[in-house]
Parts: C-alpha cells; structure tokens; sequence
C-alpha cells in the first residue's frame, strides 16, 4: 500500500519535474508561449524561442531522465549482484573504460580519425571511443568473473582498473594540446545538454534496450540477493544471469557515459535512497522504484543547474556528489 | 527418494570421500555425522548439486540428478545453508516467499495459491507471528527457522541443511531438531543434516551417517550403539560412550 502510494508520488514528481524542464532554462520564455511551442504554434516575435524549445530543451529534458534511470538502474543490479552496497558502475571501472576511450580520442587523436576516404570526427567518434572502453572493461571483468568466483577480487579488479586508466589519463593531458585538454575537462564535468535532437533516437534506443533487459531480469536478482548458492537452489541460472547482468550494466554505463559525460555518485546513491523509502529489497518494487527516483533526480539536478537566470550552466557533476556523498556516509556509518 | 550409487565426492583430481552407496527414505530424519574436514560439506555440496560428482551417480525417483535442469531440480531437492543471508529491508513473508520462485511467473508474482503455502510453511516452522519483521532483526534461531520456512514453501520432497543447529543456543537447537523430526515424520520428506551436536542427533535422528575418510556407517541409532560403532566413533582420551544410556560421559581427570 505504502509502496504504491510512494511509487504514484514518484511518477507524478516525474511528470512535474519533466514539465519543469521545459518551462524553465537559462533564457527566460513565457509559460504560455511555451505550451504554445509544445502544442505545434510558433511566436511570431521570437522564431528562435521554437528552435530552443524543440532542440535544446526537450532533448536535454529526456537525455536528463534515461540518464538517471540507467544509471540508477546499473547502481541497484551491481550492488544486488556483488552483495555490496557500496558497489556502482564507477567503483566496478567500467565508466573508467568509458573516460580512457574518450580521452585517447579527445587527447591523443585530437577528435579526428581517417580511416581510408572516411573521416569519422566529432561527437560519433567519442561515443565509439566511450562504447568500445566501456565493453573492453566489461569483456574483462567477464573474463575475470569466471576466472575470479570472489566477488571482492572482482571489486578489487574494478578498483586497480579505475587507477591504471587514471594513469593512462593522466599521461594523455600531459602530452596533449590545451585545447584537446580543455574539451576532455568539460566533458568530463558531465553534461545533460549533450544529445541534440538527430542523437536522440539512438540515445533512446540505447538506454531503452539496457532499460528493458533490466526489468526482464528481476527475478534472478531477487533470488541473487541469498547469495549465489540460495539462487542456484531456486532453479536460477546464476552463471548466465551474472553474465546478463554485467553486458546489462556495461550497455547503460557505455551509453550514458558517452552521451553525458562521467555522471559520478547517481549510480550508487538512487537505490540506497529508493530502499530506505520504499523498505523492500524486491526488485520488483525496488527496480521501478530506483528508475523513477534516479529519473527524478536528474531533472532535478538539471533544473538547479540551469535555474540560475544567469545563462551559463553549471556543470552536473558539481551536484551530484552533493546528493551521493551525505548517501555513501549514512551507509557506511550505518553498518557500523 | 535419494540414492547414492558408488558416489565418489571431492575437488577436481582430490578425492574427500570414495565410493559412497547409500539412500534416504521419506519420513525419515537422517543425520550426517564425522569429524571436522572428514568430508562432511564436500557430499553436501555434492548432493545439492552445486559440486559435480567425481564418479557414481545420484539417483532421484529413478533419475540421474545431473540429467535433470536446474530449474527441474528446484523442485525436488531444497537447501538450507551454513551461511545465512544478509538482505536488508526483506520481510519474513518475502524471504519465506522467496521459496515460491520455482513456481512463480516470469515476474515472480506470489498468487493466491502461492500466499497460502508460504503462510502454512510459516505455520509449520512456527515464524507466523514474526511476518511482518525485517528479516536482518532476528536473531539467530529465528533466521535459521525462516529459512527453514522457506525451504517449506519450497515444497521439495528433499530437504538438505548444512549444519541446522551451528550457532544456535541450546534450546534453539532441540527445538531446530525436534521441528525437523516432525516435518520428516508429518510430511514424509526425506531431511538429511550434518551436525556436530552428537547426542542430539543420537536422540531425535531415525538414522545416521557417521563418517569416516574412507567410510560412512550407516544404521539407526540403537543398532550403531549395539554394535558398538558408537563407541568406536565418539570414544577418544577422556569421553566414553555408554551404550545403555546412548549418552557418552566425560572424564574429569
């Protein structure tokens, strides 16, 4: 009863915060000149304030929420799947995969490849590089988990991966231009603004198909949360259900990574929230639970971050540890 | 009913216990007796499945367990573990619904059906009250009887527990004992268990599996005490077994 109420409160904080997200942004639009844009009008007197609406503010708008529901998502499946609370895509390195891919294009390429007669530049490009980090950290934490059935190897693992690709980092900026510097610096602030309205078709089949593939997997991870053995004895097939799981959480982070930068502390903080208020474990409440809170929270933060009249943005990395740190303390102040 | 036919368990290339033939019958409390590292866990781990026999077979109604699917299995054999899992935020209903999964949909919904098992396993293991409580703010006795519950709801002819009664207190643990003999007897389940809590087990089991590196002796309790297996497995420097009284005796000097 409780939970469905607070699962409705949450959908309508959604719906509000999204309408929000439209209203308001860094230039100041009419609320009714607004809803005018959105039901198809134009303003004669401001034919930019359409463009605005349509291209920067709505794609930002859902780039915002499938930000925070992935990432909420990857939080909640790896903390079930290696029985940790304080377990993240950002802990296990998989978004370190992502930042070393971006940063030897950014640094190291300088933003363009030629290859043959074509030339891949630009934004494709860094989310290739994101893609292709993100799986190749993936590919070996499965390899890994195979090899290494301790899950605490395995956090370890993600942890030794996190300094290396630091490393790595560190020395591209050394070596790079400033230019290539600074562009890596701001993206790696993170950025909902990102997505333009031609990417965000594939931004939204991505996150989607990651989205889809989670809910598909509650029940293995309701079974997971006894520990592996407990889960094989209730009929679930823990090996293909660890590796889903990983391929699941590698195909969110990538795309979400790619798409808007390193958006650090989400992740891990949403189902620590979404448990205390929702006082379950299911997955089948704590999932849909954590995806919406996670979808919330992103508006939100975008919204306080372009709130500010000023014009300029802050970046979103500088709220979310604001929210995720208090969350990481509570927990680990909690078990002790 | 379970067999064991020529079953040799152990690790990779590491035999622990060879050629092992034996069976459990339902209605029977059977308890698994030995030594620390004799080889205990190792045959448990074997006959739950998750430790791929070394040679020989294990025999369910009349099929090869490693013929049959995990999810086929989950059916038929269910497990209580030495490790009690640590989830925050689960209710005892949810834990002891847990069990349901083998029957539940895709999404693993409890239906009506399903709700009236896991209240009679409550029921049965004497947790009902304790429903609504968060399943990490129990003690001891009271996890390791949800988790019985849970088995419960399961509704497996075979239950096996790794060591029920470790880390119990004395009344928790005959009361442990006590329920397990009469969901044996009441349900006709067959309930196989390791233990170190001897004379418990020479109490209230219906069978015994002593074992030895090489060897497992089988026989209920009052033959095993006349044939003077008893002794020969509890008597060492300072304890004595006393067949009449199926207790042993300790030694003050």
């Amino acid at each position: 009863m409780r939970q469905s109420i607070i699962i409705s409160l949450l959908i309508v904080a959604m719906l509000f915060l999204a309408v929000c997200n439209l209203l308001w942004g860094s230039l100041d639009i009419p609320v009714t000149d607004v809803v005018q844009i959105l039901l198809g009008g134009q303003i004669e007197e401001h034919p930019q304030w359409t463009y605005i609406i349509r291209e920067s503010r709505f794609p930002q708008m859902i780039t915002a929420l499938l930000c925070g529901m992935s990432l909420s998502t990857c939080g909640l499946m790896l903390q079930t799947l290696f029985r940790n609370p304080l377990a993240g895509p950002s802990i296990l390195g998989i978004d370190a995969g992502s930042n070393l891919g971006v940063a030897l294009v950014m640094l190291l390429l300088g933003g363009t490849v030629t290859l043959g007669s074509l030339s891949v530049s630009g934004y494709l490009l860094v989310i290739a590089a994101a893609m292709l980090g993100a799986l190749c950290i993936m590919l070996l934490l499965l390899l890994l988990s195979s090899l290494l059935r301790n899950q605490i190897m395995l956090l370890i693992t993600g942890v030794i991966i996190s300094y290396v690709t630091g490393s790595i980092i560190s020395l591209l900026n050394y070596s790079a231009t400033e230019e290539g510097v600074h562009n890596y610096i701001v993206w790696g602030m993170g950025n909902f603004s990102g997505v333009s309205l031609e990417r965000l078709p594939l931004y939204c089949i991505l996150i989607m198909l990651g989205l889809f593939s989670a809910i598909l997997l509650m029940k293995p991870l309701d079974a997971i949360l006894l520990g592996e053995r407990y889960a094989a004895n209730l009929g679930i097939n823990v090996y293909r259900t660890r590796n889903l799981l990983l391929l699941c959480t590698g195909l969110l982070t990538a795309t979400t990574t790619a798409f808007c930068g390193p958006i650090s502390f989400l992740g891990l903080a949403v189902p620590h929230i979404a448990r205390m208020t929702l006082h379950t474990s299911l997955h089948r409440i704590l999932l849909p639970g954590s995806m919406l809170m996670g979808g919330c929270l992103t508006l939100l933060c975008n919204l306080l971050c372009t709130m500010p009249n000023s014009g300029s943005i802050i970046p979103v990395n500088v709220l979310t540890p604001l929210i995720g740190a208090p969350v990481i303390l509570y927990v680990i102040l909690k078990k002790h | 009913m379970l067999e064991l036919r020529h079953l040799t368990t152990g690790y990779g290339n590491r035999v622990v216990t060879p050629d092992i033939n034996a069976s459990l019958v339902p209605g029977e409390l059977t308890s698994l007796l030995g030594p620390n590292g004799v080889g205990k866990s190792t045959l448990l781990r074997t006959l739950c499945t998750f430790l791929p026999p070394l040679r020989g077979d294990i025999i369910l109604d009349g099929k090869v367990v490693s013929s049959l699917s995990i999810a086929q299995l989950s059916k038929f054999i269910g497990v209580v573990l030495t490790e009690r899992p640590d989830v925050p935020n689960l209710t005892v209903r949810d834990m002891v619904g847990m069990g349901r999964s083998p029957y539940t949909g895709f999404w693993g919904r409890l239906n009506k059906i399903d709700e009236q098992y896991v209240t009679d396993a409550m029921q049965q293991s004497g947790i009902l009250a304790l429903e609504r409580r968060m399943f990490s703010t129990l003690s001891d006795g009271e996890r390791q009887k949800v988790m019985i519950a849970k088995v419960l709801a399961q509704q497996t002819p075979i239950i096996l527990l790794d060591e029920p009664t470790a880390f119990l207190d004395f009344p928790s643990k005959v009361e442990m004992m006590r329920l397990l003999r009469r969901l044996a007897h009441e349900m006709q389940k067959v309930i196989f268990l390791s233990t170190h809590d001897v004379e418990m087990a020479l109490q209230l089991s219906d069978r015994l599996w002593i074992m030895y590196p090489t060897e497992v002796i089988i026989g209920k309790p009052a033959e095993l005490s006349s044939s003077g297996e008893l002794s020969r497995f509890i008597h060492s420097d300072g304890i004595r077994f006393d067949p009449v009284l199926m207790s042993y005796k300790i030694d003050k000097r």
